[in-house]
Protein backbone atom coordinates (compact mmCIF):
# COMPACT_ATOMS: atom_id res chain seq x y z
CA UNK A 1 0.00 0.00 0.00
CA UNK A 2 3.07 2.03 0.49
CA UNK A 3 3.62 2.67 -3.15
CA UNK A 4 0.24 4.14 -3.94
CA UNK A 5 -0.26 7.11 -6.09
CA UNK A 6 -3.53 8.94 -5.61
CA UNK A 7 -2.03 12.33 -7.31
CA UNK A 8 -2.77 9.87 -11.06
CA UNK A 9 -5.94 11.64 -10.71
CA UNK A 10 -3.85 15.27 -10.78
CA UNK A 11 -1.98 14.59 -13.67
CA UNK A 12 -2.53 16.45 -17.42
CA UNK A 13 -3.82 13.87 -19.56
CA UNK A 14 -1.58 15.55 -22.21
CA UNK A 15 1.98 15.91 -20.78
CA UNK A 16 1.22 13.39 -17.38
CA UNK A 17 2.52 16.84 -15.50
CA UNK A 18 0.48 17.18 -11.82
CA UNK A 19 -1.65 20.02 -11.44
CA UNK A 20 -2.11 21.73 -8.21
CA UNK A 21 -6.05 22.27 -8.27
CA UNK A 22 -6.43 19.05 -9.63
CA UNK A 23 -8.80 20.35 -12.20
CA UNK A 24 -7.08 20.96 -15.85
CA UNK A 25 -8.13 25.04 -17.30
CA UNK A 26 -7.68 26.21 -20.77
CA UNK A 27 -8.61 23.60 -22.49
CA UNK A 28 -6.29 21.09 -20.62
CA UNK A 29 -8.26 18.05 -18.89
CA UNK A 30 -6.44 16.30 -16.02
CA UNK A 31 -7.65 12.26 -15.42
CA UNK A 32 -10.41 13.32 -12.76
CA UNK A 33 -11.52 15.70 -14.92
CA UNK A 34 -12.06 13.03 -17.09
CA UNK A 35 -13.31 9.98 -14.68
CA UNK A 36 -16.26 12.85 -13.62
CA UNK A 37 -16.77 13.12 -17.25
CA UNK A 38 -16.69 9.50 -17.76
CA UNK A 39 -19.41 9.45 -14.60
CA UNK A 40 -21.73 11.51 -16.43
CA UNK A 41 -21.77 9.35 -19.32
CA UNK A 42 -22.47 6.55 -17.77
CA UNK A 43 -25.13 7.81 -15.65
CA UNK A 44 -26.41 9.51 -18.66
CA UNK A 45 -26.74 5.75 -20.40
CA UNK A 46 -28.19 4.49 -17.15
CA UNK A 47 -30.93 7.02 -17.14
CA UNK A 48 -32.14 6.97 -20.08
CA UNK A 49 -31.86 2.85 -20.93
CA UNK A 50 -33.62 2.51 -17.64
CA UNK A 51 -36.85 5.13 -18.83
CA UNK A 52 -37.03 2.99 -22.01
CA UNK A 53 -36.77 -0.04 -20.28
CA UNK A 54 -39.50 0.87 -18.09
CA UNK A 55 -41.99 2.24 -21.04
CA UNK A 56 -41.07 -1.13 -23.11
CA UNK A 57 -40.98 -3.35 -20.11
CA UNK A 58 -44.10 -2.83 -18.50
CA UNK A 59 -46.16 -2.41 -21.96
CA UNK A 60 -44.55 -5.86 -22.74
CA UNK A 61 -45.00 -7.47 -19.36
CA UNK A 62 -48.95 -6.23 -19.73
CA UNK A 63 -49.40 -7.53 -23.06
CA UNK A 64 -48.42 -10.92 -21.77
CA UNK A 65 -51.45 -10.35 -19.07
CA UNK A 66 -54.52 -9.88 -21.48
CA UNK A 67 -56.78 -12.37 -22.69
CA UNK A 68 -55.92 -11.46 -26.41
CA UNK A 69 -53.93 -14.38 -27.85
CA UNK A 70 -51.87 -12.08 -30.40
CA UNK A 71 -50.85 -9.58 -27.72
CA UNK A 72 -49.84 -12.25 -25.46
CA UNK A 73 -48.01 -13.52 -28.24
CA UNK A 74 -46.51 -10.21 -29.47
CA UNK A 75 -44.97 -9.73 -25.77
CA UNK A 76 -43.78 -13.27 -25.35
CA UNK A 77 -41.95 -12.86 -28.53
CA UNK A 78 -40.50 -9.42 -27.80
CA UNK A 79 -39.14 -10.75 -24.03
CA UNK A 80 -37.69 -14.08 -25.65
CA UNK A 81 -35.89 -12.25 -28.64
CA UNK A 82 -34.22 -9.73 -26.35
CA UNK A 83 -33.48 -11.99 -23.19
CA UNK A 84 -31.41 -14.51 -24.97
CA UNK A 85 -29.19 -12.86 -27.21
CA UNK A 86 -26.09 -11.53 -25.08
CA UNK A 87 -26.17 -7.55 -23.94
CA UNK A 88 -22.91 -7.53 -25.47
CA UNK A 89 -23.53 -9.15 -28.98
CA UNK A 90 -27.42 -6.71 -28.83
CA UNK A 91 -24.70 -3.82 -29.03
CA UNK A 92 -22.50 -4.81 -31.60
CA UNK A 93 -25.91 -5.87 -33.82
CA UNK A 94 -27.19 -2.21 -32.99
CA UNK A 95 -23.73 -0.39 -34.10
CA UNK A 96 -22.51 -2.65 -36.73
CA UNK A 97 -25.13 -4.42 -38.30
CA UNK A 98 -28.44 -2.93 -38.07
CA UNK A 99 -26.84 0.63 -39.66
CA UNK A 100 -25.50 -1.99 -42.58
CA UNK A 101 -29.14 -3.24 -43.14
CA UNK A 102 -30.45 0.32 -42.49
CA UNK A 103 -28.42 2.89 -43.87
CA UNK A 104 -30.16 5.78 -42.23
CA UNK A 105 -29.37 4.26 -38.89
CA UNK A 106 -25.57 5.52 -39.84
CA UNK A 107 -25.74 9.29 -38.88
CA UNK A 108 -27.42 8.04 -35.27
CA UNK A 109 -24.90 9.19 -32.39
CA UNK A 110 -23.45 5.73 -31.16
CA UNK A 111 -25.28 6.81 -27.60
CA UNK A 112 -28.80 6.66 -28.77
CA UNK A 113 -28.14 3.45 -30.35
CA UNK A 114 -26.60 2.03 -26.80
CA UNK A 115 -29.38 3.18 -24.53
CA UNK A 116 -31.67 1.79 -27.13
CA UNK A 117 -29.78 -1.67 -26.76
CA UNK A 118 -29.28 -1.33 -23.17
CA UNK A 119 -32.71 -0.27 -22.63
CA UNK A 120 -34.70 -3.16 -24.70
CA UNK A 121 -32.55 -5.85 -23.14
CA UNK A 122 -33.50 -4.30 -19.82
CA UNK A 123 -37.02 -3.90 -20.76
CA UNK A 124 -37.20 -7.96 -21.89
CA UNK A 125 -36.31 -8.73 -18.24
CA UNK A 126 -38.75 -5.72 -16.42
CA UNK A 127 -41.40 -7.63 -18.73
CA UNK A 128 -41.04 -10.85 -17.11
CA UNK A 129 -41.30 -9.36 -13.51
CA UNK A 130 -44.44 -7.23 -14.81
CA UNK A 131 -45.87 -10.40 -15.81
CA UNK A 132 -45.19 -11.98 -12.92
CA UNK A 133 -46.56 -9.31 -10.58
CA UNK A 134 -49.54 -8.80 -12.44
CA UNK A 135 -49.69 -13.29 -12.06
CA UNK A 136 -49.66 -13.21 -8.76
CA UNK A 137 -52.50 -11.63 -7.54
CA UNK A 138 -55.58 -13.30 -7.40
CA UNK A 139 -58.09 -14.02 -10.43
CA UNK A 140 -60.57 -12.88 -8.83
CA UNK A 141 -59.24 -9.22 -8.37
CA UNK A 142 -59.54 -9.01 -12.42
CA UNK A 143 -62.71 -10.75 -12.15
CA UNK A 144 -64.22 -8.59 -9.73
CA UNK A 145 -63.25 -5.54 -11.75
CA UNK A 146 -64.65 -6.57 -14.91
CA UNK A 147 -67.96 -7.59 -13.08
CA UNK A 148 -68.14 -3.88 -11.77
CA UNK A 149 -68.13 -2.90 -15.59
CA UNK A 150 -63.95 -1.44 -16.01
CA UNK A 151 -63.26 -1.82 -19.14
CA UNK A 152 -59.81 -3.99 -19.65
CA UNK A 153 -57.54 -0.96 -19.57
CA UNK A 154 -59.63 0.19 -17.20
CA UNK A 155 -58.80 -2.90 -14.76
CA UNK A 156 -55.58 -2.41 -15.20
CA UNK A 157 -55.21 1.13 -14.59
CA UNK A 158 -56.98 0.61 -11.54
CA UNK A 159 -57.24 -2.55 -9.87
CA UNK A 160 -54.32 -4.48 -11.13
CA UNK A 161 -51.25 -2.17 -11.82
CA UNK A 162 -51.29 -0.52 -8.59
CA UNK A 163 -50.92 -3.52 -6.93
CA UNK A 164 -48.46 -5.31 -8.88
CA UNK A 165 -46.12 -2.79 -9.01
CA UNK A 166 -46.12 -2.28 -5.42
CA UNK A 167 -45.51 -6.09 -5.57
CA UNK A 168 -42.24 -6.08 -8.42
CA UNK A 169 -40.39 -2.72 -6.19
CA UNK A 170 -37.59 -4.86 -4.87
CA UNK A 171 -36.75 -6.68 -8.45
CA UNK A 172 -37.12 -3.72 -9.94
CA UNK A 173 -34.32 -1.85 -7.45
CA UNK A 174 -32.49 -4.91 -8.76
CA UNK A 175 -33.27 -4.53 -12.48
CA UNK A 176 -32.13 -0.47 -11.74
CA UNK A 177 -29.22 -1.26 -10.12
CA UNK A 178 -28.24 -4.30 -12.77
CA UNK A 179 -28.51 -1.12 -15.68
CA UNK A 180 -26.14 0.94 -14.04
CA UNK A 181 -23.69 -2.27 -14.09
CA UNK A 182 -24.12 -3.22 -17.91
CA UNK A 183 -23.98 0.44 -18.75
CA UNK A 184 -20.08 -0.49 -19.04
CA UNK A 185 -20.29 -2.78 -22.11
CA UNK A 186 -21.27 0.98 -23.69
CA UNK A 187 -17.11 1.14 -24.12
CA UNK A 188 -17.23 -1.12 -26.76
CA UNK A 189 -19.13 1.22 -29.08
CA UNK A 190 -16.78 3.88 -28.28
CA UNK A 191 -18.98 5.90 -25.31
CA UNK A 192 -16.25 7.64 -23.14
CA UNK A 193 -17.54 6.04 -19.91
CA UNK A 194 -16.32 4.84 -16.95
CA UNK A 195 -15.33 1.39 -18.15
CA UNK A 196 -13.47 2.94 -21.52
CA UNK A 197 -11.74 5.75 -18.75
CA UNK A 198 -10.93 3.00 -17.01
CA UNK A 199 -9.57 0.74 -19.66
CA UNK A 200 -7.34 3.77 -20.68
CA UNK A 201 -6.70 6.02 -18.08
CA UNK A 202 -4.81 2.41 -16.31
CA UNK A 203 -2.54 2.15 -19.58
CA UNK A 204 -1.28 5.43 -19.76
CA UNK A 205 -0.82 6.11 -16.06
CA UNK A 206 0.52 2.71 -15.39
CA UNK A 207 -1.72 3.08 -12.12
CA UNK A 208 -4.25 0.64 -12.24
CA UNK A 209 -4.87 0.09 -9.06
CA UNK A 210 -5.86 3.75 -8.19
CA UNK A 211 -7.57 3.92 -11.60
CA UNK A 212 -10.13 0.70 -10.89
CA UNK A 213 -10.40 1.54 -7.21
CA UNK A 214 -11.61 5.24 -8.48
CA UNK A 215 -13.80 4.14 -11.13
CA UNK A 216 -15.50 0.88 -8.71
CA UNK A 217 -16.32 3.42 -6.32
CA UNK A 218 -18.46 5.76 -8.75
CA UNK A 219 -20.20 2.71 -10.17
CA UNK A 220 -21.12 1.87 -6.37
CA UNK A 221 -22.09 5.37 -5.66
CA UNK A 222 -24.23 5.43 -8.78
CA UNK A 223 -25.94 1.92 -8.27
CA UNK A 224 -26.41 2.52 -4.51
CA UNK A 225 -27.95 5.75 -4.83
CA UNK A 226 -30.62 4.55 -6.93
CA UNK A 227 -31.28 1.61 -4.46
CA UNK A 228 -32.14 4.41 -2.16
CA UNK A 229 -34.12 6.53 -4.13
CA UNK A 230 -36.02 2.87 -5.15
CA UNK A 231 -36.14 2.36 -1.35
CA UNK A 232 -37.61 5.87 -0.66
CA UNK A 233 -40.72 4.96 -3.55
CA UNK A 234 -41.23 1.75 -2.02
CA UNK A 235 -41.63 3.55 1.63
CA UNK A 236 -43.91 6.37 0.32
CA UNK A 237 -46.51 4.35 -1.87
CA UNK A 238 -46.90 1.23 0.68
CA UNK A 239 -50.13 0.64 1.60
CA UNK A 240 -50.24 -0.67 4.97
CA UNK A 241 -52.01 -4.78 4.93
CA UNK A 242 -51.88 -4.43 1.03
CA UNK A 243 -48.87 -6.75 0.48
CA UNK A 244 -49.55 -10.11 2.70
CA UNK A 245 -46.10 -9.96 3.82
CA UNK A 246 -45.70 -6.56 4.10
CA UNK A 247 -45.10 -6.41 8.46
CA UNK A 248 -42.49 -3.21 8.06
CA UNK B 1 -17.56 -6.66 -19.27
CA UNK B 2 -18.10 -4.98 -15.72
CA UNK B 3 -17.23 -8.36 -14.20
CA UNK B 4 -14.20 -8.28 -16.50
CA UNK B 5 -12.72 -4.53 -15.24
CA UNK B 6 -13.29 -5.93 -11.51
CA UNK B 7 -11.75 -8.73 -12.37
CA UNK B 8 -8.29 -7.16 -13.87
CA UNK B 9 -8.38 -4.65 -10.69
CA UNK B 10 -8.96 -8.09 -8.37
CA UNK B 11 -5.86 -9.52 -10.16
CA UNK B 12 -3.86 -6.27 -9.63
CA UNK B 13 -4.93 -6.00 -6.04
CA UNK B 14 -3.82 -9.71 -5.91
CA UNK B 15 -0.48 -9.27 -7.47
CA UNK B 16 -0.02 -6.15 -5.34
CA UNK B 17 0.05 -8.76 -2.13
CA UNK B 18 1.92 -11.19 -3.61
CA UNK B 19 4.45 -9.21 -5.11
CA UNK B 20 7.38 -9.63 -1.65
CA UNK B 21 7.12 -13.26 -1.18
CA UNK B 22 8.60 -13.28 -5.09
CA UNK B 23 11.45 -10.71 -4.29
CA UNK B 24 13.12 -13.04 -1.88
CA UNK B 25 12.64 -15.49 -4.65
CA UNK B 26 16.03 -17.22 -6.35
CA UNK B 27 15.27 -16.02 -9.57
CA UNK B 28 13.31 -17.58 -12.73
CA UNK B 29 16.69 -19.67 -13.74
CA UNK B 30 16.08 -21.78 -10.47
CA UNK B 31 12.21 -21.90 -11.03
CA UNK B 32 12.63 -23.44 -14.84
CA UNK B 33 15.04 -25.78 -13.59
CA UNK B 34 13.10 -26.86 -10.39
CA UNK B 35 9.55 -26.76 -12.12
CA UNK B 36 11.11 -28.44 -15.23
CA UNK B 37 9.60 -25.97 -17.65
CA UNK B 38 8.71 -22.38 -18.48
CA UNK B 39 5.41 -20.24 -18.90
CA UNK B 40 5.72 -17.92 -22.10
CA UNK B 41 3.00 -15.12 -21.41
CA UNK B 42 1.37 -15.30 -25.43
CA UNK B 43 -1.22 -12.12 -26.75
CA UNK B 44 -4.42 -13.94 -28.65
CA UNK B 45 -4.02 -11.02 -31.61
CA UNK B 46 -0.73 -9.01 -31.74
CA UNK B 47 -0.50 -8.94 -35.43
CA UNK B 48 2.60 -10.59 -36.72
CA UNK B 49 4.66 -10.40 -33.05
CA UNK B 50 2.33 -13.16 -31.43
CA UNK B 51 -0.67 -14.53 -32.19
CA UNK B 52 -3.30 -17.77 -31.40
CA UNK B 53 -3.65 -20.58 -34.22
CA UNK B 54 -6.28 -22.12 -32.14
CA UNK B 55 -6.26 -25.42 -30.39
CA UNK B 56 -4.01 -23.76 -27.09
CA UNK B 57 -1.41 -23.22 -29.85
CA UNK B 58 0.39 -19.89 -30.52
CA UNK B 59 2.72 -18.04 -32.89
CA UNK B 60 4.76 -15.15 -34.32
CA UNK B 61 8.06 -13.20 -34.53
CA UNK B 62 8.27 -12.58 -30.57
CA UNK B 63 6.52 -16.34 -29.80
CA UNK B 64 9.51 -17.61 -32.26
CA UNK B 65 12.12 -15.79 -30.65
CA UNK B 66 11.21 -17.04 -27.09
CA UNK B 67 11.16 -20.50 -28.32
CA UNK B 68 14.64 -20.15 -29.10
CA UNK B 69 15.75 -18.18 -26.25
CA UNK B 70 14.17 -20.83 -24.22
CA UNK B 71 15.71 -23.70 -25.88
CA UNK B 72 19.06 -22.13 -25.00
CA UNK B 73 17.82 -21.71 -21.51
CA UNK B 74 17.34 -25.23 -21.74
CA UNK B 75 21.00 -25.82 -22.93
CA UNK B 76 22.67 -23.69 -20.32
CA UNK B 77 20.83 -25.56 -17.48
CA UNK B 78 21.89 -28.71 -18.76
CA UNK B 79 18.07 -29.37 -18.94
CA UNK B 80 17.48 -32.68 -21.16
CA UNK B 81 13.85 -31.20 -21.93
CA UNK B 82 11.61 -28.52 -21.07
CA UNK B 83 8.14 -28.28 -21.03
CA UNK B 84 6.71 -24.81 -22.30
CA UNK B 85 3.55 -23.75 -21.87
CA UNK B 86 0.96 -21.02 -23.47
CA UNK B 87 -0.78 -18.21 -21.09
CA UNK B 88 -2.66 -15.82 -23.07
CA UNK B 89 -2.54 -12.03 -21.64
CA UNK B 90 -3.68 -8.67 -22.47
CA UNK B 91 -2.63 -5.45 -21.92
CA UNK B 92 -4.39 -5.20 -18.77
CA UNK B 93 -2.89 -7.90 -16.69
CA UNK B 94 0.45 -9.09 -18.58
CA UNK B 95 2.33 -7.27 -15.85
CA UNK B 96 0.70 -8.13 -12.85
CA UNK B 97 0.50 -11.60 -14.37
CA UNK B 98 4.59 -11.41 -14.71
CA UNK B 99 4.92 -9.89 -10.86
CA UNK B 100 2.82 -12.81 -9.60
CA UNK B 101 4.97 -15.41 -11.20
CA UNK B 102 2.06 -16.58 -13.17
CA UNK B 103 4.03 -16.26 -16.31
CA UNK B 104 7.74 -16.44 -16.44
CA UNK B 105 8.57 -14.33 -20.36
CA UNK B 106 6.07 -12.34 -22.24
CA UNK B 107 6.54 -12.62 -25.97
CA UNK B 108 3.71 -10.28 -27.32
CA UNK B 109 3.54 -6.82 -28.16
CA UNK B 110 4.62 -4.92 -24.68
CA UNK B 111 6.12 -1.05 -25.76
CA UNK B 112 9.09 -0.86 -23.13
CA UNK B 113 8.78 2.67 -21.96
CA UNK B 114 9.49 4.33 -18.18
CA UNK B 115 6.81 3.89 -16.63
CA UNK B 116 6.90 -0.25 -17.01
CA UNK B 117 10.64 -0.59 -16.15
CA UNK B 118 9.41 0.61 -12.82
CA UNK B 119 7.52 -2.71 -12.65
CA UNK B 120 8.86 -5.04 -14.87
CA UNK B 121 12.51 -5.88 -17.03
CA UNK B 122 12.63 -5.87 -20.73
CA UNK B 123 14.73 -7.63 -22.94
CA UNK B 124 17.29 -6.16 -25.73
CA UNK B 125 14.85 -4.12 -28.02
CA UNK B 126 13.75 -6.78 -30.47
CA UNK B 127 11.05 -5.13 -32.34
CA UNK B 128 10.55 -1.28 -33.00
CA UNK B 129 6.89 0.09 -33.88
CA UNK B 130 6.01 2.66 -35.92
CA UNK B 131 2.80 4.13 -35.36
CA UNK B 132 0.85 5.36 -38.64
CA UNK B 133 -2.53 5.37 -40.28
CA UNK B 134 -4.32 3.19 -42.21
CA UNK B 135 -7.48 5.17 -44.61
CA UNK B 136 -9.44 3.73 -47.47
CA UNK B 137 -7.40 3.67 -50.86
CA UNK B 138 -10.07 5.86 -52.61
CA UNK B 139 -10.45 8.37 -49.70
CA UNK B 140 -7.85 10.73 -51.02
CA UNK B 141 -5.89 11.18 -47.53
CA UNK B 142 -2.61 11.04 -47.23
CA UNK B 143 -1.61 13.02 -44.52
CA UNK B 144 -2.78 13.55 -40.12
CA UNK B 145 -3.58 17.14 -41.47
CA UNK B 146 -6.48 16.27 -43.61
CA UNK B 147 -8.22 14.46 -40.42
CA UNK B 148 -9.40 17.68 -39.01
CA UNK B 149 -13.38 16.95 -38.34
CA UNK B 150 -12.66 13.72 -39.49
CA UNK B 151 -13.89 10.32 -37.33
CA UNK B 152 -10.52 8.69 -36.81
CA UNK B 153 -10.35 5.40 -35.47
CA UNK B 154 -8.33 3.83 -32.68
CA UNK B 155 -8.18 1.08 -30.35
CA UNK B 156 -9.25 1.58 -26.39
CA UNK B 157 -6.77 0.57 -23.84
CA UNK B 158 -3.25 1.70 -26.37
CA UNK B 159 -0.81 4.23 -26.55
CA UNK B 160 -2.18 5.81 -29.65
CA UNK B 161 -5.12 6.87 -28.28
CA UNK B 162 -2.84 9.67 -25.92
CA UNK B 163 -0.89 9.69 -29.17
CA UNK B 164 -3.28 11.36 -30.68
CA UNK B 165 -4.72 13.90 -27.87
CA UNK B 166 -0.66 15.19 -27.93
CA UNK B 167 -1.38 15.87 -31.53
CA UNK B 168 -4.80 17.17 -31.43
CA UNK B 169 -3.21 19.43 -28.97
CA UNK B 170 -0.13 20.35 -30.42
CA UNK B 171 -1.32 20.87 -34.17
CA UNK B 172 -4.79 22.58 -33.14
CA UNK B 173 -6.69 20.03 -35.33
CA UNK B 174 -9.64 18.46 -33.92
CA UNK B 175 -10.60 14.48 -34.38
CA UNK B 176 -13.64 12.92 -33.52
CA UNK B 177 -12.42 10.04 -31.84
CA UNK B 178 -14.44 6.81 -32.15
CA UNK B 179 -12.63 3.73 -29.76
CA UNK B 180 -13.04 0.00 -31.09
CA UNK B 181 -12.53 -2.63 -28.01
CA UNK B 182 -9.84 -4.74 -29.99
CA UNK B 183 -8.22 -4.02 -33.24
CA UNK B 184 -10.72 -6.20 -35.25
CA UNK B 185 -13.40 -3.93 -33.59
CA UNK B 186 -11.20 -0.50 -34.90
CA UNK B 187 -10.55 -2.08 -37.90
CA UNK B 188 -14.45 -2.72 -38.77
CA UNK B 189 -14.98 1.24 -38.06
CA UNK B 190 -12.86 2.03 -40.75
CA UNK B 191 -14.24 -0.80 -42.67
CA UNK B 192 -18.09 0.30 -42.50
CA UNK B 193 -17.45 3.86 -42.57
CA UNK B 194 -17.86 4.85 -39.35
CA UNK B 195 -13.93 6.35 -39.36
CA UNK B 196 -12.18 7.95 -42.39
CA UNK B 197 -8.73 6.89 -40.45
CA UNK B 198 -7.28 4.35 -38.24
CA UNK B 199 -4.18 5.23 -36.37
CA UNK B 200 -2.29 2.05 -34.84
CA UNK B 201 1.23 0.37 -34.63
CA UNK B 202 1.87 -0.02 -38.02
CA UNK B 203 2.62 -4.13 -37.70
CA UNK B 204 -1.29 -4.61 -36.63
CA UNK B 205 -2.47 -2.29 -39.55
CA UNK B 206 -0.56 -4.20 -42.03
CA UNK B 207 -1.88 -7.54 -40.90
CA UNK B 208 -5.66 -5.91 -40.74
CA UNK B 209 -5.15 -5.04 -44.17
CA UNK B 210 -3.86 -7.83 -44.96
CA UNK B 211 -6.48 -10.18 -43.51
CA UNK B 212 -9.67 -7.73 -45.01
CA UNK B 213 -12.06 -9.33 -47.48
CA UNK B 214 -10.46 -6.55 -50.10
CA UNK B 215 -6.59 -5.65 -49.35
CA UNK B 216 -6.52 -3.53 -52.18
CA UNK B 217 -8.84 -0.80 -50.62
CA UNK B 218 -6.71 0.24 -48.10
CA UNK B 219 -3.43 1.94 -47.54
CA UNK B 220 -1.07 2.91 -44.87
CA UNK B 221 -0.22 6.99 -45.48
CA UNK B 222 0.92 9.44 -44.02
CA UNK B 223 4.12 10.72 -41.67
CA UNK B 224 5.39 8.22 -38.76
CA UNK B 225 3.46 9.74 -35.59
CA UNK B 226 5.31 7.62 -33.17
CA UNK B 227 8.39 5.26 -32.70
CA UNK B 228 8.13 2.52 -29.85
CA UNK B 229 10.68 0.01 -28.85
CA UNK B 230 8.51 -3.43 -28.47
CA UNK B 231 10.58 -6.02 -26.15
CA UNK B 232 9.98 -9.21 -24.76
CA UNK B 233 9.52 -8.73 -21.15
CA UNK B 234 10.55 -10.47 -17.83
CA UNK B 235 10.53 -10.24 -14.10
CA UNK B 236 12.37 -7.04 -12.49
CA UNK B 237 15.95 -7.72 -10.56
CA UNK B 238 16.39 -11.11 -11.89
CA UNK B 239 19.94 -10.15 -13.36
CA UNK B 240 21.03 -13.85 -14.14
CA UNK B 241 17.70 -14.53 -16.53
CA UNK B 242 17.95 -11.41 -18.18
CA UNK B 243 21.27 -12.35 -19.12
CA UNK B 244 20.46 -15.16 -20.52
CA UNK B 245 17.78 -13.87 -22.37
CA UNK B 246 19.80 -11.21 -23.64
CA UNK B 247 22.67 -13.28 -24.40
CA UNK B 248 20.35 -15.49 -26.75
CA UNK B 249 18.73 -12.61 -28.49
CA UNK B 250 22.07 -10.71 -29.04
CA UNK B 251 23.63 -14.39 -30.79
CA UNK B 252 20.72 -14.15 -33.04
CA UNK B 253 21.18 -10.54 -33.87
CA UNK B 254 25.04 -10.81 -34.26
CA UNK B 255 24.75 -13.84 -36.72
CA UNK B 256 21.92 -12.00 -39.10
CA UNK B 257 19.66 -15.12 -38.30
CA UNK B 258 17.01 -12.77 -36.30
CA UNK B 259 16.28 -10.96 -39.68
CA UNK B 260 15.42 -14.78 -41.45
CA UNK B 261 12.91 -15.30 -38.38
CA UNK B 262 11.80 -11.41 -39.12
CA UNK B 263 11.36 -12.56 -43.05
CA UNK B 264 9.27 -15.49 -42.24
CA UNK B 265 6.61 -13.98 -39.82
CA UNK B 266 6.43 -10.72 -41.63
CA UNK B 267 7.03 -10.82 -45.10
CA UNK B 268 6.17 -14.67 -46.23
CA UNK B 269 2.44 -15.97 -45.54
CA UNK B 270 1.06 -16.52 -42.15
CA UNK B 271 -1.19 -19.86 -40.69
CA UNK B 272 -3.81 -19.44 -39.76
CA UNK B 273 -5.08 -17.58 -43.05
CA UNK B 274 -1.55 -17.92 -44.93
CA UNK B 275 -2.00 -14.46 -45.98
CA UNK B 276 1.44 -12.06 -45.86
CA UNK B 277 1.80 -9.49 -43.61
CA UNK B 278 4.15 -7.67 -45.81
CA UNK B 279 5.93 -5.20 -43.71
CA UNK B 280 9.48 -4.54 -44.26
CA UNK B 281 11.38 -4.15 -40.96
CA UNK B 282 11.68 -0.63 -40.36
CA UNK B 283 15.15 1.18 -40.01
CA UNK B 284 14.18 1.87 -35.92
CA UNK B 285 14.35 -1.65 -36.20
CA UNK B 286 17.26 -2.86 -37.89
CA UNK B 287 19.41 -0.22 -35.70
CA UNK B 288 18.25 -2.12 -32.80
CA UNK B 289 19.40 -5.37 -34.30
CA UNK B 290 22.52 -3.99 -34.63
CA UNK B 291 23.51 -2.14 -31.79
CA UNK B 292 21.36 -4.28 -29.08
CA UNK B 293 19.76 -1.89 -26.43
CA UNK B 294 16.63 -1.91 -24.32
CA UNK B 295 16.22 2.02 -24.04
CA UNK B 296 12.61 2.65 -23.11
CA UNK B 297 10.39 4.35 -25.66
CA UNK B 298 11.36 8.01 -24.42
CA UNK B 299 15.01 7.89 -25.48
CA UNK B 300 13.66 7.41 -29.15
CA UNK B 301 10.96 10.24 -28.67
CA UNK B 302 14.00 12.90 -27.21
CA UNK B 303 16.17 11.78 -30.66
CA UNK B 304 12.94 12.40 -33.27
CA UNK B 305 12.55 15.81 -31.09
CA UNK B 306 16.43 16.43 -31.73
CA UNK B 307 16.39 15.56 -35.69
CA UNK B 308 12.56 16.52 -36.68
Amino acid sequence: MANWDWQVFCKNTIDGEVVSSCFGSGGDITYLDWMLSAWGWTVSVSLLSLAVALVFGSLMGILRTTPSRSLVFLGNAWTELFRNIPLLVQIMLWYHVLPALIPALKDVPSFLLVVAALGLFTSARISEQVRAGIQSLPRGQRMAAQAIGFTLPQTYRYVLLPMAFRIIIPPLTSESMNIVKNSSVAFAVSISELTLFALQAQEETSRGIEIYLGVTALYFITAFAINRVLHFIEQRVQVPGLIAAGGK
Amino acid sequence: MNTKSIFSAALIVAALAATPAFAQDSGTLKKIKDSGGATMGVRESSGGLSFTLGDGKFAGFHVDLCERVLADIRKQLGMSQMNIKFQPVTSQNRIPLMQNGTIDIECGSTTNNTARQKDVAFAVTTFVEEVRIAVKANSGITSIGQLNGKNVATTTGTTSVQLLRKHERANGVDFKEVFGKDHADSFLLLESGRADAFVMDSQILAGLIAKSKTPGDYKIVGEILNVEPINIMMRKDDPAFKKAVDDSLIKLMKSGEIAKIYDKWFLQPIPPANVRIGLSPSDATKAAWANPNDKPAEDYTKKCTANC
